[in-house]
């Protein structure tokens, strides 16, 4: 292997190069938990990259699941409150009404959102809370153990699903982001990843539209997320990337589904 | 001197090779030795950087910080005001 180029930056390089990219303030010192190759750190990193451009973080609650991101406080340097399973979404419409001027988030795993919290996440949509709701869908239960999720694809093996998901008795992976946009009071609706930079600077673009939104009162903005569970999808980070685009994709196209008139 | 630099929080890296992968210079790899945490951990291994920042929006773990050649600085190195009559004018930029 190549020799180890040294970390230190040589009196020339001092000299003629800037720094173009550092971790954000808004992410705290701790460490994140997550396994390696993790899309959840990916997500809070870019959400925290944002609220930092947007010099947003004394305006900014998030409202933390339960799922691998219950810690989701102990990273992102902002005020946060924890919630029931599946009832974030329910918790930031709460916030957001006693404190209307602040910008309000769920963040929420596939579990959470579209299995325990179905009711929550829709009514909360259908009622147009001027909230942004941050849906990572890794397609299974990541936090205990890897069991099938609402969105688990069919003929993905889970823990609780060793020979694979069929319809025949678990039914369809849900699409709820898509059952979503059209309830009327959902404004912006897009389905985005983190799997390449390009993926990751359009994830940026969409929490950026939808802190905006969320500033001009337009409604609900819904991003999904389709990210991936090295743990429990039992690959490597760089495999399960590429089973998430060869696999994931096809199921849940990445893209704009409604954006504001 | 390359265009660009990166450096990483080693103790912090989780050897997830997303950034490798992402380096369009082949610029990076993981280290023989591990790191507190037991992770081989990602390593510039080439002086071919260009500051692109690719590895850094991949990886998860916010481990990388990244440097690019200043862009050349834009103020002008004359200007010509009031001419009432044809000026010739030859500029010798050192700056390259
Ligand atoms: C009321 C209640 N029921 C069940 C659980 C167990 N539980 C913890 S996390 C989880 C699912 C998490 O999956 P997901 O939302 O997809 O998040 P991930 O861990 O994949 O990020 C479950 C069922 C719980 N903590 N509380
Ligand atoms: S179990 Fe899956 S979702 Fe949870 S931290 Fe590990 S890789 Fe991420
Ligand atoms: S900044 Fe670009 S060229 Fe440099 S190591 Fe990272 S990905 Fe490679
Ligand atoms: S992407 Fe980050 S955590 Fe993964 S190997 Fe590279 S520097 Fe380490």
């Amino acid at each position: 292997m190549s020799p180890e180029i040294t970390q230190d930056l040589t009196a020339e390089e001092q000299e003629q190069l800037e720094c173009v990219y550092a971790k954000p303030e808004t992410l705290t010192e701790t460490r994140f938990h997550y396994c390696p190759g993790c899309g959840h750190s990916v997500v809070h990193r870019v959400l925290m990259e944002v609220v930092e451009e947007l010099d947003i973080q004394d305006k900014t609650i998030g409202i933390a699941p339960v799922g691998c991101s219950v810690f989701a406080y102990h990273y992102m340097n902002i005020d946060m409150q924890g919630a029931a399973h599946g009832r974030a979404s329910a918790v930031a419409t709460a916030v957001k009404r006693l404190l209307p001027d602040r910008y309000v988030f769920a963040y929420q795993g596939d579990g959470d959102l579209a299995a325990i919290g179905t009711a929550e996440t829709i009514h909360t949509c259908n009622r147009g809370e001027n909230i942004m709701i941050v849906f990572i869908n890794n397609a299974i239960y990541g936090m205990t153990g890897g069991q099938m999720a609402p969105t688990t694809l069919l003929g993905m093996k889970t823990s609780t699903s060793p020979t694979g998901r069929t319809v025949e008795t678990a039914g369809f992976p849900i699409m709820i982001t898509n059952m979503i946009a059209m309830l009327p009071g959902v404004a912006y609706v897009t389905r985005q990843s983190v799997e390449t930079p390009n993926a990751v600077r359009q994830l940026k673009k969409a929490f950026t539209k939808g802190f905006q939104y969320q500033k001009e009162h337009k409604g609900t903005c819904f991003i999904e997320v389709v990210s991936n569970c090295p743990s429990g999808w039992k690959m490597t980070p760089l495999q399960a990337n590429k089973w998430l685009v060869e696999n994931m994709f096809p199921v849940y196209p990445p893209g704009d589904i409604k954006v504001p008139a | 001197m390359a265009k660009g630099k990166v450096t990483f929080d080693i103790e912090t890296c989780k050897g997830c090779e997303l950034c490798i992968e992402a380096c369009p210079q082949l610029s990076l790899a993981l280290s023989s030795k591990i790191n507190a945490q037991g992770y081989h951990y990602a390593v510039l291994i080439k002086d071919n950087c260009t500051g692109c920042v690719n590895c850094a929006l991949v990886c998860p773990d916010a481990v990388i910080t990244v440097y690019r050649q200043k862009k050349k600085s834009k103020t002008p190195v004359a200007r010509i005001t009031n001419v009432t009559q044809n000026i010739t004018v030859t500029i010798d930029d050192e700056r390259k």
